[in-house]
């Protein structure tokens, strides 16, 4: 865990805007947001969010206290990516805002198997299925293009 | 290993010893007897919501309720984000309709049966996590972050009020969340109470115009549930077992 925060901390704390045209193609796009910046900066955002989540779910959870600073639900108000079409994506979306960057870091967070990952509204059955995230379809896609069969016909 | 996450813990932690510091200076004694002395602590700001001067409960008039009627079971699924997938024995299922037929004289009455939220709850007693905990209001919950899924509550719980989540789901509630692997039951709908609101299934009884269940707060004797939970007869199921339920029942 340690490792990989510094992993991200290294990657966004030091490439300065002059430095954007030198980055890698690995680098993560990161969905632009909505609403005001975050008056701490998007580096204490970018290192300490695990931690302020983790906090305030306690304090919800135990003992009642809404009036958090951090909620998962809040993220969404201005990090709701969206795809092509203008829908927003599900964690199942590698576009999905948390993904962007956890995909880059090869962390896996199970938030999202409980909470939603888009803003309340949105019809998730609609946008998406869980569990059939975007990497076992285009692995799939490319099976079957490859292969010429689908695997429900190999087996 | 040191990192981010650790000093953002130890922040937190911090924080509490402060809170807890800052009550200490409103510490209330009470001898109880000669040689026992109780011990109160004053809240902290961060426990405002969840009151340990409060105690939530519902009170269900038996003969208001209606045998056709499932506005509360509805309005849960629609408030919770749960519902019928058409598989009885692994569906989800946090209030139910149950009819009772006495065997002398045939007298049939229907009645929600939800999380019975006990003082002293079998589920949280078996719990090998601590993911099964009562708020100090009185509200029974599961703590999803922690629950491991062994259903030892699902087993020790009297009422059958708790079920398994089996399958992977999406669309839940922003104010429920609910996962695979996990078990849930009635929150008492805690998201609406710390706002200060009324159960779900509370606010779409009354909305029928029956008005069979009542919300409120069992320690605060001028609230209407206190107040007819003196006047008028009512019981606990399994009284036995004398778990204290926050859900009372009159006229079964």
């Amino acid at each position: 865990m340690g490792r990989i925060l510094l992993m991200l901390t290294l990657a966004f704390g030091w490439v300065g805007p002059g430095l954007t045209e030198e980055r890698s193609s690995l680098w993560p796009e990161i969905p632009k947001a909505t609403g005001d910046p975050h008056p701490e900066g998007n580096a204490y955002w970018r290192k300490y969010h695990p931690d302020m989540l983790r906090h305030d779910r306690d304090l919800t959870m135990h003992q009642g206290d809404r009036q958090v600073q951090a909620s998962l639900k809040a993220c969404f108000d201005c990090h709701a990516a969206k795809d092509q079409a203008g829908q927003v994506v599900t964690y199942a979306d590698e576009r999905h805002f948390c993904r962007t960057c956890h995909d880059y870091a090869a962390v896996k967070v199970d938030c999202f198997m409980c909470h939603r990952s888009t803003p309340e509204g949105v019809d998730e059955t609609a946008v998406e299925h869980a569990g059939l995230d975007g990497r076992a379809r285009r692995i799939a896609a490319w099976l079957e293009e490859t292969t010429g069969t689908d695997r429900e016909g190999s087996r | 290993m040191s990192c981010g996450c650790d000093k953002g813990r130890e922040k937190g932690a911090e924080i509490n010893r402060r809170d807890f510091l800052r009550s200490g200076a409103a510490v209330a004694t009470a001898t109880l007897a000669p040689g026992v002395t109780l011990i109160a602590f004053g809240g902290s700001e961060a426990q405002a919501r969840a009151d340990a001067g409060k105690r939530w409960g519902l009170l269900i008039d038996v003969n208001r309720c209606d045998p056709d009627c499932d506005a509360c079971v509805r309005a849960c699924q629609t408030e919770n984000g749960w519902k019928d997938d058409g598989n009885p024995s692994t569906d989800a299922q946090w209030i139910r309709k149950v009819t009772l037929k006495h065997k002398a004289t045939g007298r049939e009455v229907s009645m929600p049966v939800m999380c019975q939220h006990c003082e002293e709850p079998p589920c949280v007693d078996v719990c090998p996590t601590g993911a099964s905990f009562k708020r100090a209001d009185g509200i029974v919950l599961v703590d999803k972050h922690i629950c491991i899924g062994c259903r030892y509550c699902m087993m020790a719980c009297p009422f059958k009020a708790r079920s398994f989540v089996h399958e992977p789901l999406v669309n839940q509630s922003e104010n429920a969340p609910r996962g695979m692997g996990t078990v849930e039951s009635c929150t008492l709908c805690v998201h609406r109470v710390d706002a200060g609101g009324t159960p779900a299934c509370v606010e779409a009884c009354a909305a029928t115009g029956k008005g069979a269940i009542i919300f409120g707060d069992l320690k605060d004797p001028d609230s209407e549930i206190s107040k007819r939970l003196a006047d008028y007869p009512s019981v606990a199921l399994r009284p036995d077992l004398e778990l204290n339920p926050g859900v009372r029942y009159s006229n079964i």
